[in-house]
């Protein structure tokens, strides 16, 4: 029997319209795999099979790009009756009354929502070891985190546990994991796809965007999750293309620019190598290639943990024990603020709170927030400035493979910096794709990232699907 | 006369009557079931956003027009945060450094003639808390979130108002300019405004402003004047007695007539304000203002220029018709038809408002239509009816509904003024009170008016008093 869980979205997209293959027929194979390594793997918070299996018999999902494929969608992303729990003990029990626009929009193309993905807590964190279910292993080797905070989405794309699934990325959380688990992570452009429905850690930065098994399928998933939401205000309204149509297998003469502050202290020497050598393919496939230089890239990280923390602070606010979720059972209101606050947030979530509440504090807002402000603007005129003479930026996604679950655990600041070179297209707001471009000694994935200026999706994919179809790294499995 | 000087700035939070919520598609109705007009956004669920509504926004723009402010050319929200039930995602979607409009001003009139011009430092815009409802005797609170997201603006003077009374005439100038704009019930009771209020004394001739007190939980415009005069007289004793006044939150409690200090200056939140992440700033677009200001209607004091001008009304006259929107409207439906403006306005201020004042209406809801006093008033002129008959038809046409004429026709009210028939009634009179006429002829003056009194007893009230009166000296020879 074919293993129906190890295909593309495309490739089963095919099968199904020429009717070999059935959805129910994979479902059934994905949750018999599911139910077989997720207990190792753990990268499933909620697992909806007899749902899914409901789903894939309705008419609905036999219509639209994504008939009857299995996506699965991280925990911080409504879906109307199921928990939704963003892997934090405050939201134990909620179960929001509407669907994000994200899934409404893959109900309505006929996807099959299989369940729930672990995240770090309120995606705060790089390496899924923050969630309250505790981490997700990653399937190359499960002594490693998978990274985050989309590090159990990016485990069930790797351990074919799904076919494809969304994730979520404020600072890196699905470019990092998807590097760090082999797999293909996209974060498109700020106001790309709405953001109504998912549970937002830093307002201005969050997008949703789809972590799969090759470049073509996240150009089909983002076709079909893009778009303008009169519910999300900072969503543009601009037309979507078919980005299945920008997959050319062609760089030639695309000009293409290689950050000369990405390849500093740091940087693991396996992932330098990689890095470097798919550097060359691009040229050997036709690209001019150009080192340049992002003379603010350093502060990215320091207003990042300015400006994500200070959104966070007051977007985690709510989760006060009035209305949902977790609370504490108290004698009064200010008690009941404070225990149910501190049962149900954990550590890191506390940690953010805290910083983001200073930094906004008066006497303290000029010179922390508004300070990261002004880096943010300078940042983004870097990247301006660079792709007024370049199509696209080459760097690395993550300064190293996937470490050691535990091993970071303890050094906040050694887990900031697993951000450091994918937090810059947040704080700028462009698109960037992470893309496997190598396996380290000891056989792990490492990942390339590819970033465009603002709503240039189709270049991304463009130079992504001509490396991908150029290289085999996307076609290696983990040994599971 | 005291020492000290009064300064008193207001903030008025007035509730905008849209048909939805400021962020959200929710009915802004009131006095629904609890929680009955709520959704994912209002209720700050997880993961909902605000989308700015336009009804909300061009009302904003309305009012900051006609308070003729300056508008922001670029339109940004800020949060402000801060812990409480009725605030579900426990920040308020708020304007801080950049408020829609600002500088602008609203004159009143003052003592003894003239103008006095209060400044106006800002109008945002920001959303509404829910409401918290305490049972009775229990251990809990519940809340009621049906407000929560109502559009709010947040009208702030500069400390210009020098007096209790010159508040409380601001906020009844203010009270009509938004009824003209017809974008609030502007209903103190209801709480669809709400105002709080700054005041300091400082000694006259000082230039420095006093420490401020924030004076808060007033229910009506008098309530706030009264809470101002008590402030004003505890802060001058106390700075008499050599205390020093210090910065801090007041509740004033109407039933007692006094305030009482709520929380202290050190107390107060740090609101830890910062722009709206989820809603977009946008440029305003020129098209809109200009478009919103083509919309606005014709203001109070303009007018009340009019009406002075057009219909040679006094300037109180003037001044009490045009205060608010409906009563000048009636007004002018009423003189449209019957020309002598000066009586109606006579009688619209003095019967027709007695009636409104007593019944508590809605001068839009009056039975009598300003066409039915036209009418009424027409009949006093053609002599068809007396002005005291016509008291009387206006009382029974307000309680009733009916039509003035049909009143005159089904009671038999209307006049005698067939010269003939008063005619034979005074030579009738005459005849029977010979003693009297013999009183007047002697000089008795008085017995003049006892004779018209026999006369209009006889006619039982309906005879011409101005033929009666000519009839009856034209017999009596002279």
């Amino acid at each position: 029997m074919e293993k129906l869980y190890s295909f593309t979205a495309h490739r089963l997209k095919e099968l199904m319209a020429k009717g070999e293959v059935l959805p129910s027929a994979v479902l059934d194979q994905l949750f018999a795999r599911v139910e077989k390594l997720d207990p190792g793997i753990r990268a499933f918070v909620l697992s909806n099979k007899e749902k899914a299996k409901a789903a894939a018999d309705n008419p609905a999902s036999k219509r639209g790009k994504l008939a009857g494929i299995p996506v699965l969608l991280k925990d911080n992303i409504c879906v109307k009756g199921e928990a939704t729990t963003c892997a934090s003990r405050i939201l134990a029990g909620f179960k929001p009354p509407y669907d994000a626009t994200v899934a409404k929009r893959l109900k309505a193309e006929g996807a099959i929502l299989i369940g729930k993905a672990n995240m770090d807590e309120f995606a705060f964190g790089s390496s899924c070891e923050t969630s309250c279910y505790g981490p997700t292993r990653n399937p190359w080797d499960t002594t490693c985190i998978p990274g985050g905070s989309s590090g159990g989405s990016a485990a069930a794309v790797a351990a074919d546990e799904t076919i494809m699934a969304l994730g979520s990325d404020t600072g890196g959380s699905i470019r990092q994991p998807a590097a760090l688990c082999g797999v293909v992570g996209m974060k498109p452009t700020y106001g790309r796809v709405s953001r109504y429905g998912l549970i937002a850690f830093a307002s201005s930065l969050d997008q949703i965007g789809p972590i799969t098994k090759d470049v073509e399928d996240a150009a089909l998933l983002l076709s079909v999750i893009a778009g303008y939401d009169e519910m999300d205000s900072t969503s543009v309204d601009l037309p979507v293309p078919d980005y299945s149509k920008s997959l050319a297998r062609d760089v030639k003469g695309m000009r293409i620019g290689v950050p000369k502050e990405y390849f500093i202290e740091g940087i693991d020497k396996e992932v330098d190598n990689s890095v470097r050598a798919a550097i060359e393919k691009f040229k050997s496939l036709g690209a001019a290639v150009k080192e340049i230089t992002l003379p603010h890239t350093e502060y990215a990280v320091s207003a990042y943990y300015i400006v994500a923390p200070a959104e966070a602070s007051s977007n985690l606010a709510r989760f006060d024990g009035v209305q949902y979720g977790l609370r504490a059972l108290t004698e009064d209101m200010i008690d009941m603020y404070i225990k149910t606050r501190s049962q149900g947030f954990g550590n890191e979530a506390k940690r953010r709170i805290l910083l983001g509440t200073y930094c906004l504090s008066t006497g303290y807002y000029d010179a922390y927030y508004i300070k990261a402000q002004k880096v943010r603007t300078k940042i983004r005129a870097d990247f301006d400035r660079a792709f007024s003479e370049f199509d696209c930026i080459i760097t690395p996604t993550s300064p190293t493979p996937a470490f050691k679950i535990g091993a970071r655990a303890g050094d906040p600041l050694a887990m900031y910096l697993s951000d450091v070179y994918t937090i810059p297209a947040n704080l700028a707001g462009l698109p960037a794709i992470s893309i496997p471009c190598g396996f380290s000694g000891s056989g792990l994935p490492i990942g390339m990232q590819i970033l465009a200026k603002p709503f240039a999706e189709e270049t991304i994919f463009r130079a992504a699907y001509t490396f991908e179809q150029a290289t085999d790294f996307h076609k290696r499995k983990p040994n599971l | 006369m005291s020492a000290y000087e009064t300064v008193i700035g207001l903030e008025v939070h007035l509730q905008l009557a849209t048909k939805t919520k400021a962020f959200c598609g929710c009915s802004t109705r009131f006095g629904q079931k609890p929680n009955s007009q709520v959704c994912p956004v209002c209720l700050g669920f997880p993961g909902s956003l605000p989308s700015l509504n336009e009804e909300a926004f061009r009302f904003a723009i309305k009012v900051a027009l006609a308070l003729n402010c300056r508008i922001q050319s670029l339109v940004k929200f800020d949060r402000k945060n801060y812990y409480y039930p009725d605030l579900p995602k426990n920040f308020q979607i708020s304007q801080y450094d950049m408020p829609l409009s600002y500088d602008g001003f609203i004159d009143i009139a003052v003592e003894g003639g003239g103008n006095k011009r209060i400044r106006i430092k800002r109008v945002h815009m920001e959303e509404d808390a829910g409401k918290l409802m305490h049972p009775e005797g229990g251990d809990h609170s519940l809340v009621d979130y049906n407000r929560c997201g109502m559009p709010l603006l947040e009208i702030v003077t500069a400390p210009d108002i020098g007096s209790p009374q010159e508040a409380y005439d601001y906020l009844t100038k203010l009270k009509s300019i938004l009824g003209y704009l017809r974008v609030s019930d502007c209903d103190m009771e209801k709480g669809s405004l709400r105002c709080d209020a700054n005041i300091s004394l400082r000694p006259k001739g000082e230039r420095r402003l006093g420490t401020k007190v924030e004076l808060k939980n007033m229910n009506s415009f008098k309530g706030v004047r009264s809470g101002l005069e008590y402030e004003a007289r505890r802060q001058a004793s106390a700075i008499t007695d050599g205390e020093k006044i210090i910065q801090e939150t007041r509740l004033w409690d109407a039933d007692r007539g006094s305030t009482s200090s709520m929380r202290t200056k050190e107390e107060a939140e740090d609101y830890r304000y910062f722009p709206e992440p989820d809603l977009v700033p946008f440029v305003i677009e020129r098209d809109l203002i200009d478009e919103v200001r083509a919309s606005l209607p014709e203001l109070p004091e303009a007018r009340a220029e009019r009406f002075r001008k057009a219909f040679g009304l006094s300037d109180y006259d003037a001044g009490v018709l045009t205060g608010q929107i409906d009563l000048a409207d009636y007004f002018e439906a009423c003189v449209k038809i019957y020309p002598n403006a000066k009586v109606a306005a006579n009688w619209i201020m003095g019967d027709v408002m007695a009636a409104i004042n007593a019944k508590n209406a809605d001068i839009r809801e009056l039975a009598l239509a300003p066409a039915a006093l036209a009418a009424l008033l027409k009949m006093i002129d053609s002599g068809a009816i007396s002005g005291k008959m016509a008291k009387d038809i206006l009382a029974e046409a307000i309680e009733t509904g009916a039509g003035p004429e049909d009143i005159v026709k089904e009671k038999g009210l209307a006049q005698i003024s067939d010269t003939a028939a008063i005619e034979a009634v005074v030579r009738n009179v005459l005849v029977k009170e010979a003693k009297s006429v013999s009183d007047y002829k002697g000089g008795k003056k008085a017995a003049f008016g006892f004779l018209v009194g026999q006369i209009m007893r006889e006619t039982r009230g309906k005879a011409n008093p101005a033929l009666v009166n000519e009839i009856l000296k034209k017999n009596l020879g002279e």
